[in-house]
Formats: C-alpha cells, sequence, structure tokens
C-alpha cells in the first residue's frame, strides 16, 4: 500500500480508537493513537498474512507459513482491534463492543472468546516477548522463515521478565523476530524517566546482543522503510530491536505532550472535538 | 432483621487511602511502595504529606516486594500496593520466599480485586488470590467490607506484627460499618443473629448477605450473617458457633469458590461440625469484561443467589 493509503487507514483507526474509549467509558486511548502508525503499517504493508488467495486474512492461530505479531501493551487493545477489524479479521460492526459484556472484545486482548487475530493473552505487562520468543522458536523448529513481531510500552521495560527474554532471544539467535518498543516517554504516574528511569534502552539492547534500530513512530514513511530494514536484517543470528519514538496521543492535538490520556476516555465534546481532527476516510462503524 | 444504614456509597480503596493518610501522620514508622498506580491506590495523601516516606517503583512488582522485604529490616513497615492481581499471582514466589516464609513484616495491600474491577476484564480480575495467600503459612489475609472498614483494617494491620495480605476493591458500596468501630483481626463480626440459618461473607458481598437477609426475612427467614472480614486466621469459633445454632450455612465472596472462604469454612464444618454448606462464588471460570453490576448479575454474585442457596440448604437441614 502506498503511503497515501495507509495514511487514510490511520486516520480512520483513530476515529475508532477515540469512538471504542468513548463508547464505554473506559480504556486507554493515549498509547493506542501514537502505535497507530505502526500498526497499520504491519498489517496493512509488512506482515505477510494468511489469505485465501485473494486479499482476504484468514486467522490460524498456528500462524504457520505467515508473520505474526504479539502486543504485550496489551492496554492498547484499541488500536489492535481496530486494525484487525479494518483489515478483515472481523466485522468492523463489532468494534462497538468493545469492553462490554459479552464481547469477543475484552479489555485487554484475550483467546477465551476466540477473537481472530489474538493468539496469547496480554494485559499483564512484562510477558509478552516471552511469548513472541516462543513464537519465533516455534518457527525456527519448523523451518518456517517468517517474522515474528512485538511491541511492548516503555514503561513496560521496567518489568523484569522483559529482560529474560531480552537475554534468552539473542542467545538462542531468534533472528526472526522483531521487537519495537513504544519510546513514548509516559506511564501511568508521569514521564518514564521520573518514575523509574529505563536510562538509554538502545545501548542497553546493545549490551545484550540486540541489532537496534531507531524510527519516528508517528512518520509512516519512516516506520515502513524502517520495518523493511528490519525485515532485511533477520535471517542473520541478531535479533531486531526498534526503538519507536511516538506522541502519545498523536493524531488529537489535546491528548499530545500529556500522560493524562493514557487510560482516560473522552466525554461528548472531547470527542467531537478529537474527531474533528481525524478524517473519516473508510467510513465509522 | 436488622436495619442497616449508609448515608454513602463509597471506594474501599479509598478506604485504604484514608488509613494511609491517617498512619503518615501517626506511625513514622510506615513506609508505603507503589508500582506505577498511585491514584489507583489512593496514596495521594500519603505521598504528599510524607515524600520521603513513599518509594515509587515503576512497573516492576517483583523488585517492590524484595525491597519491601527489606525494608523490614530497620524496623520499617512495607505498605507494598498495587493492583490485586500484581500483588498476587505475579509476585507470588517473591512472596513466599521474602515474606512469608522469612516471616518478615509486609503489608501487601492491593486493589481493584475481583469481578468489580468491570471493564479491564479477566486478565486484571485476580479470583484466586485469597487461595493463594492463605495457603502461605503465616499469612495473614484481610478482605474489608466497604469504606469505613477498609480504613480501620489498614490502620490495625501496622500494629500487627507480621506477613498480611490486605485486599479490597475498585466499585463504590455501602459504606454502613460505624467509622470509629476497632478493627479486630480475626475476629468475625456478627452483623444479624438468626436461627435459621448462617450466611458467612467477606468482602463486597458483605452487603449483598445482608440485603439477602432482608429478603428471607420476608419469607418468615431469621438468618444470622456474619462478616468474615479476616479469612485468615479464620475465626473457627465463630462459625461453629453459628452453625451449631442454624445447622446449615452459605458462605459469599467475590472470589473463585476453588480456595476461597467457601473452602475454609468447608473445612471447619467438616472437621468438627459437618452441617449443609453452599456456596456462592465464581465457579471455576475466568471473568471478562463488562460493568462491575453486569459481572456480579451474570456470575451470580448477588443477594437473589445467596437467598436461593439458603432456601436450599436450609431443606437440607430436614
Ligand atoms: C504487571 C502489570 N503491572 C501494572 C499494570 C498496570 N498498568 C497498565 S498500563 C501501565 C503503564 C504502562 O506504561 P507504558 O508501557 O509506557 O505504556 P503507555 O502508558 O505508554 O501506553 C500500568 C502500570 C499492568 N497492566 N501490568
Ligand atoms: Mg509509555
Amino acid at each position: 500500500m502506498k503511503t497515501d493509503e495507509l495514511k487514510k487507514v490511520a486516520s480512520q483507526v483513530r476515529r475508532d480508537i477515540v469512538r471504542m474509549v468513548h463508547g464505554v467509558a473506559s480504556g486507554h486511548p493515549g498509547g493506542s493513537l501514537g502505535c497507530t502508525d505502526l500498526l497499520v503499517s504491519l498489517y496493512f504493508q509488512t506482515m505477510k498474512l494468511k489469505t485465501d488467495g485473494t486479499d482476504s486474512v484468514v486467522f490460524d492461530m498456528s500462524g504457520t507459513g505467515e508473520d505474526m505479531f504479539f502486543l504485550s501493551n496489551g492496554h492498547i487493545s484499541p488500536v489492535l482491534y481496530s486494525v484487525l477489524a479494518r483489515r478483515g479479521y472481523f466485522p468492523v460492526s463489532e468494534l462497538a463492543t468493545f469492553r462490554k459484556l459479552d464481547s469477543r472484545l475484552q479489555g485487554h486482548p484475550a483467546t477465551a472468546e476466540h477473537l481472530p487475530g489474538i493468539r496469547i493473552a496480554s494485559g499483564s505487562l512484562g510477558q509478552g516477548l516471552s511469548a513472541a520468543a516462543g513464537a519465533a522458536y516455534g518457527k525456527k523448529i519448523r523451518n518456517d522463515s517468517h517474522r515474528v513481531y512485538c511491541l511492548m510500552g516503555d514503561g513496560e521495560q521496567q518489568e523484569g521478565q522483559i529482560w529474560e527474554a531480552a537475554a534468552f532471544i539473542p542467545h538462542r539467535k531468534l533472528d526472526n523476530l522483531i521487537a519495537v518498543i513504544d519510546f513514548n516517554g509516559q506511564q501511568i504516574d508521569g514521564p518514564t524517566d521520573v518514575v523509574l528511569n529505563n536510562r538509554d534502552l538502545g545501548v542497553k539492547y546493545e549490551a545484550f546482543g540486540w541489532k537496534v534500530l531507531h524510527m519516528d513512530g508517528n512518520d509512516l514513511d519512516d516506520v515502513v522503510t524502517t520495518l523493511a530494514k528490519a525485515h532485511a536484517a533477520g535471517g542473520k543470528g541478531v535479533p531486531v530491536c526498534i526503538i519507536m519514538k511516538t506522541e502519545m496521543g498523536q493524531g488529537v492535538d489535546f491528548m499530545m505532550h500529556t500522560h493524562k490520556w493514557h487510560g482516560t476516555a473522552p466525554n461528548n465534546e472531547q470527542l467531537t472535538a478529537a474527531l474533528a481532527q481525524l478524517d473519516e476516510t473508510l467510513g465509522d462503524y | 432483621m436488622k436495619t442497616y444504614t449508609f448515608t454513602e456509597k463509597k471506594d474501599t480503596r479509598s478506604g485504604f487511602g484514608a488509613g494511609m493518610a491517617e498512619l503518615g501522620r501517626t506511625n513514622s514508622d510506615v513506609v508505603a511502595l507503589c508500582a506505577d498506580l498511585v491514584a489507583s491506590l489512593k496514596l495521594d495523601t500519603f505521598i504528599k504529606e510524607n515524600p520521603d516516606r513513599f518509594i515509587q517503583c515503576g512497573i516492576a512488582e517483583a523488585n517492590m516486594i524484595g525491597v519491601a522485604a527489606g525494608l523490614t529490616l530497620s524496623g520499617l513497615i512495607p505498605f507494598a500496593t498495587t493492583f490485586a492481581n500484581f500483588g498476587s499471582s505475579r509476585v507470588y514466589d517473591q512472596i513466599r520466599q521474602a515474606v512469608a516464609y522469612s516471616g518478615k513484616n509486609v503489608k501487601i495491600c492491593v486493589s481493584h480485586a475481583g469481578l468489580t474491577l468491570g471493564e479491564d476484564g479477566a486478565t486484571h480480575q485476580i479470583l484466586e488470590d485469597i487461595g493463594m495467600m492463605k495457603s502461605l503459612p503465616g499469612m495473614t489475609v484481610i478482605n474489608p467490607c466497604d469504606f469505613n472498614q477498609t480504613r480501620a483494617a489498614t490502620i490495625a494491620i501496622a500494629d500487627y506484627e507480621g506477613p498480611v495480605y490486605l485486599r479490597f476493591g475498585r466499585p463504590v458500596v455501602p459504606n454502613f460499618t460505624p467509622a470509629d468501630q476497632i478493627f479486630e483481626i480475626g475476629k468475625a463480626i456478627v452483623l444479624n443473629e438468626g436461627p435459621d440459618v448462617s450466611i458467612f461473607a467477606t468482602g463486597h458481598l458483605v452487603w449483598q448477605a445482608l440485603e439477602a437477609g432482608k429478603l428471607l426475612a420476608e419469607q418468615g427467614i431469621e438468618a444470622e450473617i456474619i462478616n468474615i472480614h479476616t479469612i485468615k486466621p479464620l475465626d473457627k469459633e465463630a462459625i461453629l458457633q453459628s452453625v451449631r445454632k442454624t445447622g446449615c450455612a452459605v458462605t459469599a465472596e467475590e472470589h473463585q469458590m476453588n480456595g476461597g472462604l467457601g473452602d475454609s469454612v468447608a473445612q471447619v464444618l467438616s472437621l468438627n461440625y459437618p452441617a449443609p454448606l453452599d456456596m456462592v462464588a465464581v465457579n471455576d471460570s475466568f471473568g471478562e469484561s463488562g460493568t462491575p453490576e453486569q459481572l456480579m448479575e451474570k456470575y451470580g454474585l448477588t443477594a437473589a443467589s445467596i437467598v436461593a442457596k439458603a432456601l436450599a440448604v436450609i431443606q437440607r437441614k430436614k
């Protein structure tokens, strides 16, 4: 897909995000908006996904013969659900059920309700990179050369388990795994540097044996190019970690430059103000 | 049926925050720790008034528990706080080894326990924590029912030497415990006396038990309603004394049936005084997203469920 088209999808996804959290008065718009460009690029451009022979995607839990994505920072489920629906994994109308009783769209991604696109539950932070490592290892054993992507938060980097996985993955030469860190500098209690300083994540991952790339996660051109670079860097014995600079709340001016919108839904007025800044390109659900 | 009134609905976590604010002023040994959830734990006042006695640990709960254990060596009383899932299952081995087995005076205080966490869904709705914690030797497990009781429990555990797991929640519930009631760890509170059936409830289900008592009274049944705020050590005497009189019992809790209060009561009864018993609890399933009210209804944690089970156990007496 051309960047212009990806932009259109991204604008619609951002509308979906604010409408979803508004519709249930809960959920996490900030990180979702910041990671929209990445997820749109992954699902509409970068990842090789199983299809029915046309462009229609087919969900296969095993992920055999296709790329796989794991969302470790499960609280930004709105962006994942919107992108999955827009890509065709389930009807976009189902986005209206987000976080409501009997929905497949749980507050945090879950498998119990069999939502197409979700392979392992997340929400308790720090666990996704290990799951992605297992999936990547499985591909190695099965001689499947496809890639495994994993997105994590930067606050999430404070969890010890992340560093267990960060040591394991290069040690086991899982060069089919591409980790992305949403480097927005924010978490619930404030700026990440103030809450618990991660210091230089790039240097740390390098020291653990990763190839580190940097990108502007809110510049679609940069995202697409860097993801291609990361893909090309695979297969050489070294996993890739992309430090992705984003702005929490990207695309809605009053949600940017603050951590206030990490987990707060807009009220009616705020929703109107937000939607005025985001073009309806593919039709609201 | 004795009537209970309340002027306000409040969240139990705010009771914890109020208790911490008071401890901040009265006990200079108390230290608070949190893992990136300060506002959810209502620690604002404590932090504002005692910035030097607050330790922000970031999203690193395992480290927080270890740090808390280490802090006790200086005679400090660490209150380690986060959501109930991340303060129990996430850090079970750290609690087991550094706190319980090492016999350290750590207070693990956790919010958003159970289904009433609501929309965040099953990943966050811990329903197994009472079971995990009560099986640790030496661990005290407390699940207060309302704002005032949570506030009082918070203050009481600071004066008790030993590891404690204090569990509370997110939604607002009737605040009916008298504000000046002293919290006695391990001492059950008889809320209503009655000869027909014993209802042992903990946490948010205590108010539902009182509602159930009213409904039963309309059918001429007087239930004995007992608030088991401390699941461990369990007030066995209070339980046995009540069931010896009523001959049957129902337990009620926002937790799995496996490992919960019901299990504990079943153990006491089967070892000492076998009697018909039923349990209102989540029956071996995970939760899901929804409003707290919808979830309590769907999973049968309501006054109506307590009534139905009470009627059934009364039948089994004959
Ligand atoms: C193990 C665990 N601890 C705490 C939480 C509560 N929590 C949810 S999101 C969050 C902050 C995450 O920060 P970051 O990874 O930077 O994500 P962002 O806020 O930027 O979206 C916290 C503490 C959790 N979900 N899991
Ligand atoms: Mg962040």
